[in-house]
């Protein structure tokens, strides 16, 4: 890489040569506004809006896709470029729905920071608004047309970071728009509710599906027993909402806030992974021994089983049929729960906070419900919790620690890791090899998972067999490696798939990371910090030493994948 | 834009075909545009089955090829009707008011452009310029040429094709 020699508003410097214009600047203090732009996602120079003047070029240009050179002059607050700049953002406004005030996103929104940033005054040209239709048929994400500025961040994550490709533009000129092939709702589309377009959504045009209302009526309603279990991916980033520094788990302040908000219990998922540990290493254990329907692969994601549902029909037999660890723990909620606090399951409304939108999706399906009610009522999100502690009027900074709500009580570090890349894995390594090997292993940390490149893989001795297994997060990632699998080129035994990059620490429901991240912030490595912090701390850290797990196995399920808990704690896929 | 389908069958060679195309472009960089002309060629149109056979074909998902489809407007998601109606949206034509007589036929027909009836019969298109400035505004209904016409002659004109 080499080195070129610039000058940036009068100031010179020496860059590498492979730098835009836009980061040259900010290596000189100089920031300079971008709207469309996401680091190696989007640069693509649609918005106009990061406009400067580069001497001997013709018009402005786009810093954020124009790359610097030998001996070139930039400059980045001339009349010239602030006038362009304002009238595109004047322009940009005339055509987005101005209801700032009643708009999910107010305040947390960067078209509304940047108007304000480039003192822009009342919006001369008319505008127009073509679609004023929302769509919010899909259980996780809403769609409003007339919000969309048609930056193509959501698309481009869509497309190149996930390989889904629910939405594109559509259509051309003033009838552009972000929408699913045909214009059909988002609900009809191969769209998987990840939820990674809402997380670039730079307004309100995507935004999460708001469950919030219906909890509140729960918690209303004096017939209802309102139980509440959080995973593990919300303590590490609820804080955020709350201004304490990202990389905080707040798990005892997030347990104190639920009582508060009025729950009559408050579970954490963790305890549910331990179980998903339970059944999907015990069906490892058997397809090993069997040699049957390998790679297993983890199921746990329901954006990556919806994804799988669509476009690997052929490897469904390979997910693991164990549901997720908030399945399973509602479907124990609404069973043997109920039977030992002699509450009626039909007066049980049944509440997840995850970091996922997908989770929406997951709770709606109709095949969870083998106990005979809904394994799970509703899901809200992290970003949801936080709306709905910030209206109690409660100051989440000033709660004291609390405890989870007894039976179920602390879970293992095993259930914690499984909020980020990796750590079903591990978690699953933990209780397999010990249960293979039938005795104590003292290792407990298998750095060779926790690392943060999209595909991570290493290869294990368990009880004398030879064990390769994968880590993949970001479903194009998956859809690389499961095309090798489809066509034989890999021989996994046991994959673990997380639909978003990084793993549930950065799923579509958890706090905006786009901002802090253009500060230079590491938002995944220091959730995921958080996480494994917790594990570290945790005196059990293996999936089946729970003393809670024990009890509910012995007093209740029989063995795992067998019987009652097959029947509870298992599901079955459908080609899409 | 829907497509408002007539339900009229695309027949098995034809279908073989479109694999073809697809099998020929695949490997090309930019293969979607040319298999995108190449099918219409074909069918004179692009059917929402066939999309779906390019995007898998090229492993692409469908609203991109639905994207590029509708991007450009040479390509046609319906097919045309029996009396394919064309209003020329030119300098000339549009100054002396064929947006509204355009307006009128989608009224009229309850369709929009692009569209063609459920029964098949009626298609819209916008034109541009069809060299009769002299006339204008102009709709042709098939090699029929309309010349200086308003929103209250169209339904005397549609009701010649009944």
């Amino acid at each position: 890489m080499g080195k070129v020699n610039i000058t940036i508003d009068g100031c010179k410097m020496e860059v590498e040569d492979n730098l835009t214009v836009l980061e040259a600047a900010k290596q000189a203090g100089i920031e300079i506004p971008t709207l469309c732009y996401l680091k190696n996602i989007n640069q693509i120079g649609a918005c106009r809006i990061c406009l400067v003047e580069v001497e001997g070029a013709r018009g402005l240009q786009a810093s954020c896709s124009y790359p610097v050179s030998e001996g070139m002059v930039v400059h980045t607050n001339t009349p010239t470029v602030r006038e362009a700049r304002k009238a595109t953002l004047e322009l940009i406004l005339s055509n987005h729905k101005k209801n700032c005030l009643s708009c999910s996103r107010n305040t947390d929104c960067e078209l509304q920071a940047l108007a304000q940033k480039m003192n822009v005054g009342d919006v001369i040209y008319e505008g127009t608004h073509e679609d004023e239709k929302i769509d919010d048929l899909s259980t996780s994400i809403v769609r409003d047309n007339s919000k969309c500025i048609l930056c193509r961040r959501c698309v481009a994550v869509c497309k190149n970071v996930q390989s889904v490709g629910a939405i594109e533009v559509i259509n051309r000129g003033f009838k552009s728009k972000v929408a699913p092939a045909y214009d059909r709702p988002l609900k009809d589309s191969n769209c998987v509710n990840c939820g990674q377009c809402v997380a670039v959504c730079p307004v309100g045009a995507l935004t999460i599906k708001y469950d919030i209302d219906r909890i509140w009526e729960a918690l209303a309603d004096n017939d209802k027993y309102v139980v509440v279990q959080t995973a593990p991916a919300v303590r590490a980033a609820l804080g955020e909402e709350f201004g304490l520094p990202i990389g905080t788990a707040v798990t005892g302040k997030m347990a104190a806030a639920l009582k508060r908000l009025g729950f009559n219990k408050v579970f954490d998922t963790d305890t549910g992974a331990d179980f998903t540990i339970m059944e999907e290493g015990t069906e490892f254990i058997t397809r090993l021994t069997e040699n049957k329907n390998l790679p297993l692969i983890t199921s746990c994601s329901p954006g990556w089983v919806k994804f799988a549902e669509h476009n690997f029909p052929e490897l469904l037999d390979n997910l693991s049929t164990a549901k997720s660890p908030m399945s399973m723990f509602g479907a124990l909620i609404k069973t043997y729960f109920a039977e030992k606090e002699g509450i009626d399951p039909s007066k049980i409304f049944s509440v997840a906070v995850m970091p996922c939108t997908a989770k929406k999706f997951e709770c709606e399906r109709p095949e969870m419900d083998a106990s005979g009610y809904r394994d799970v009522d509703a899901v809200i999100t992290t970003v949801e919790l936080a709306k709905m502690i910030k209206e109690a009027g409660i100051n989440f900074e000033m709660l004291p620690e609390e405890q989870f709500d007894d039976p179920a009580g602390e879970a293992t570090g095993a259930g914690v890791i499984f909020g980020t890349s990796g750590g079903v894995m591990e978690a699953a390594i933990r209780t397999v090899v010990e249960v293979l090997e039938g005795k104590e292993i003292p290792q407990v940390e298998y750095e060779e998972v926790r690392g943060i490149d999209g595909v991570k893989e290493a290869e294990l001795t368990v009880a004398g067999k030879n064990v390769k297994i994968a880590v993949v997060s970001g479903l194009k990632n998956a859809r690389n490696l499961m095309e090798k699998v489809r066509n034989k080129e890999v021989d996994y035994q046991f994959i673990e798939v997380m639909a978003c990059p990084g793993g549930c620490i950065m799923g579509g429901g958890q706090p905006r990371k786009v901002l802090k991240e253009r500060k230079g912030i590491d938002v995944r490595g220091l959730r995921k910090g958080a996480l494994y912090s917790e594990d570290k701390r945790l005196p059990l850290r293996k999936s089946h030493k729970n003393p809670y797990v024990q009890k509910v196995y012995k007093e209740f399920l029989g063995e795992p994948n067998k019987g009652k808990a097959h029947e509870l704690f298992h599901t079955h896929y459908t080609e899409r | 834009m829907s497509e408002k389908g007539t339900g009229i069958a695309i027949d098995a060679a034809k279908l073989k075909e479109i694999e073809k195309i697809i099998e020929k472009h695949k490997n090309e960089g930019g293969a979607l545009i040319p298999i995108l002309h190449e099918a219409q060629d074909l069918l004179g149109y692009l059917p929402e089955e066939v999309q779906k056979m390019i995007a898998k074909g090229l492993n692409i998902s469908l609203a991109e090829v639905y994207g590029v489809a509708t991007f450009y407007s040479r390509f046609k998601l319906n097919p045309k009707g029996k009396y394919n109606i064309q209003v020329c949206l030119g300098t000339a034509c549009y100054v002396k008011g064929s947006d509204k007589v355009l307006a009128k036929i989608e009224e009229t027909l309850g369709i929009k452009t692009g569209e063609t009836t459920p029964d098949g019969k009626f298609s819209i298109e916008s034109a541009r310029c069809v060299g009769a400035c002299g006339l204008a505004p102009v709709m042709v209904v098939n090699e029929e040429v309309y010349g200086k016409v308003t929103p209250d002659m169209v339904k005397d004109i549609l009701s010649k094709y009944e």
